[in-house]
């Protein structure tokens, strides 16, 4: 009798641990959010968020500091929009081919390969693309130097491809036999198949790969930061150095004095960052449902 | 233009774009190894850097790394997996596992960076620990958090229902199924999520920049409080920061972690094939 009271006792104790560590994930995302508030937010006792986020210069250690992040929030915006260019396309084609082509073995070798170039961390990715990738742009278009956004771009484009390839790869997996059956039965070709039917079909999946591949690129650190030349001024061209709201942080942090104005600053670079990929893997994750439905 | 023909010329340009996609990990390999293989060494491996990193070997970069993976696998594990546990076996699809779910995809959505900065203000600073090996194992365990969830969940799902109930209607209680006839057989899944955990901490360095990685640090570290040299951050150090190290030294030093990652990763991917064509039910 008392042990199976016992039993019960140790199960019921069981049971709410289970229940809090479930709780636990909620917990941290809104603990990130509360610690990276309470670093950053003095910030804004001496310095207005309007003139933080839109001001045009970044000079932390002049005397008086300017806590412009706009030069930062472009140069972002810049590398961004280049790797998105390049892995978007090739990302979702590969997706294609690896989902409706690629036979049996062929399919499980890519995904294994895709996976590994997921795995590879992003500081050797940057450290290949400083060494091998920077002097081929530099000599290329014969510029002063190969640190530039676009090599950013491309060197980032690598690191989005395997996110957009494998969820987009599920989403085109999961469209339903049928839907390719009846269009192989009404005389179309496996192509226009592919192109016109499960395509369109699994685009709601897709738009969320794309979204996800996104928010790799713009929360990568190491790699942009070894790539991209680090310079804090506006970018007119992808072809100048320019530096990112994650190089920015990792880059300073190390020289700020904790609890001054440029160590606010940075830690509010951290919560632009986080509300931007909270906004993005939501969204993702709307259109993820919508797919699954 | 035939059907057949642009049937063909699309799909010749899907099996490029897939190249695209493959071939860095193959060119980056061939790069690290054909570079990197001439400094790998017993005394590389297994002794202190010397004159200013530029010589010696990057034991305390291993070792360190070695003991900060350990540490986020040793406190993301229990609570990954009993979170799991929670969302496929008790909550059933309530409002709060829908928030739960949410978390962890925002959690998996966090910038490494940000990760490093939300260690830095409640591990070293907040709670005192410094920038330690403490500090910064935390940070890493919090980070690979949503690669262990996702794989136990996938694990204890492809477990048939059957199982569960014919454990329940032979008296045995909720917990009793779980732990004897749910969990033993989502083990390889859960083993598989650990090690794409290790595999994810071991190469990350952002969050560890601000929470426990030495600049130089030619010795080993005695307490779960000293900081330590890792290697992601090693390499960082000795291809951006200190001019004049050898070549072969730094493709030394990023072969040692591109092979210690990707051997953990084919590890892992080898274990979930197999689990996944060895299941009989």
């Amino acid at each position: 009798m008392s042990s199976t009271r016992l039993r019960k006792l140790k199960e019921w104790w069981i049971e709410k641990a289970i229940l809090l560590s479930g709780i636990f994930s909620v917990v941290f995302v809104a603990l990130i959010f509360i610690f990276l508030l309470r670093e950053g937010l003095s910030l804004f006792r001496g310095e207005s968020v309007f003139d933080f986020l839109l001001g045009k210069s970044w000079y932390p250690i002049s005397d008086p500091p300017r806590f412009g992040i706009l030069p930062l929030i472009l140069g972002s915006l810049l590398v961004t929009l280049g790797a998105a260019a390049i892995a978007v396309p090739i990302g979702l084609a590969a997706a294609l081919f690896i989902a409706e082509i690629a036979p049996g073995r062929l399919k499980e070798g890519l995904k294994a390969g895709i996976e590994l170039l997921a795995a590879i961390p992003s500081v050797v990715i940057g450290f290949i693309g400083m060494i091998t990738l920077g002097p081929w742009i530099k000599n290329l278009f014969n510029i002063p130097t190969g640190l530039t956004a676009l090599t950013g771009s491309v060197t980032l484009a690598f690191m989005a491809m395997p996110t957009i390839v494998s969820i987009a790869e599920d989403a085109i997996t999961a469209v339903p036999r049928q839907y390719r059956e009846a269009a192989i039965a009404m005389g179309a070709t496996k192509w226009q198949t592919t192109w016109r039917i499960v395509a369109r079909a699994a685009r709601p999946g897709m738009v969320a790969a794309v979204m996800l591949g996104i928010g790799r690129v713009i929360g990568e650190t190491m790699a942009v930061m070894m790539v991209t030349g680090n310079a804090a001024i506006i970018p007119h061209s992808i072809l100048q150095p320019v530096r990112t709201l994650t190089a920015t942080i990792a880059a300073e942090m190390g020289e700020s004095v904790q609890g001054g104005a440029h160590y606010a600053a940075l830690f509010a670079i951290g919560i632009v960052l986080f509300i931007i990929t909270f906004l993005i893997n939501g969204v993702a994750d709307l259109y993820l449902h919508r797919s699954r439905r | 233009m035939s059907q057949r023909l642009s049937q063909w010329i699309a799909f010749s340009l899907l099996f490029l774009a897939t190249l695209v996609v493959v071939l860095p990990v193959v060119v980056i390999l061939a790069i690290i190894v054909a570079k990197g293989a001439s400094a790998i060494s017993w005394d590389f491996l297994f002794s202190m850097p010397r004159d200013g990193m530029s010589a010696g070997g990057i034991l305390p970069a291993i070792l360190g790394t070695l003991y900060l993976v350990l540490g986020a696998v040793l406190f993301a594990v229990p609570l990954g997996v009993a979170a799991a546990v929670y969302l496929v076996e008790y909550s059933g699809s309530n409002r709060f596992s829908r928030l739960v779910k949410l978390a962890i995809v925002n959690l998996a959505g966090v910038p490494s960076v940000v990760y490093g900065l939300f260690g830095l203000g409640i591990f070293v600073i907040f709670f005192r620990f410094g920038a330690s090996i403490l500090s910064g194992a935390l940070t890493l365990g919090i980070m690979i958090l949503p690669v262990i969830i996702t794989s136990a969940r996938e694990a204890l799902e492809s477990v048939p229902r059957h199982f569960r109930t014919v454990s329940l209607s032979l008296g045995a209680s909720r917990w009793q199924t779980i732990r004897h006839s749910v969990l033993p057989h989502a083990l390889p899944g859960i083993m598989t999520g650990m090690i794409l955990g290790l595999g994810r901490a071991a190469g990350e360095t952002a969050p560890i920049l601000f929470t426990v990685a030495a600049f130089y640090l030619p010795r080993l570290p005695q307490s779960i409080f000293d900081q330590t040299m890792a290697l992601p951050y090693h390499l960082y150090v000795i291809s951006t920061q200190v001019p004049g190290v050898p070549e072969n030294v730094r493709y030394g030093t990023a072969l040692v972690l591109l092979a210690l990652v990707l051997l953990l990763n084919l590890a892992a991917i080898i274990l979930r094939s197999r689990f996944r064509a060895r299941k009989k039910w």
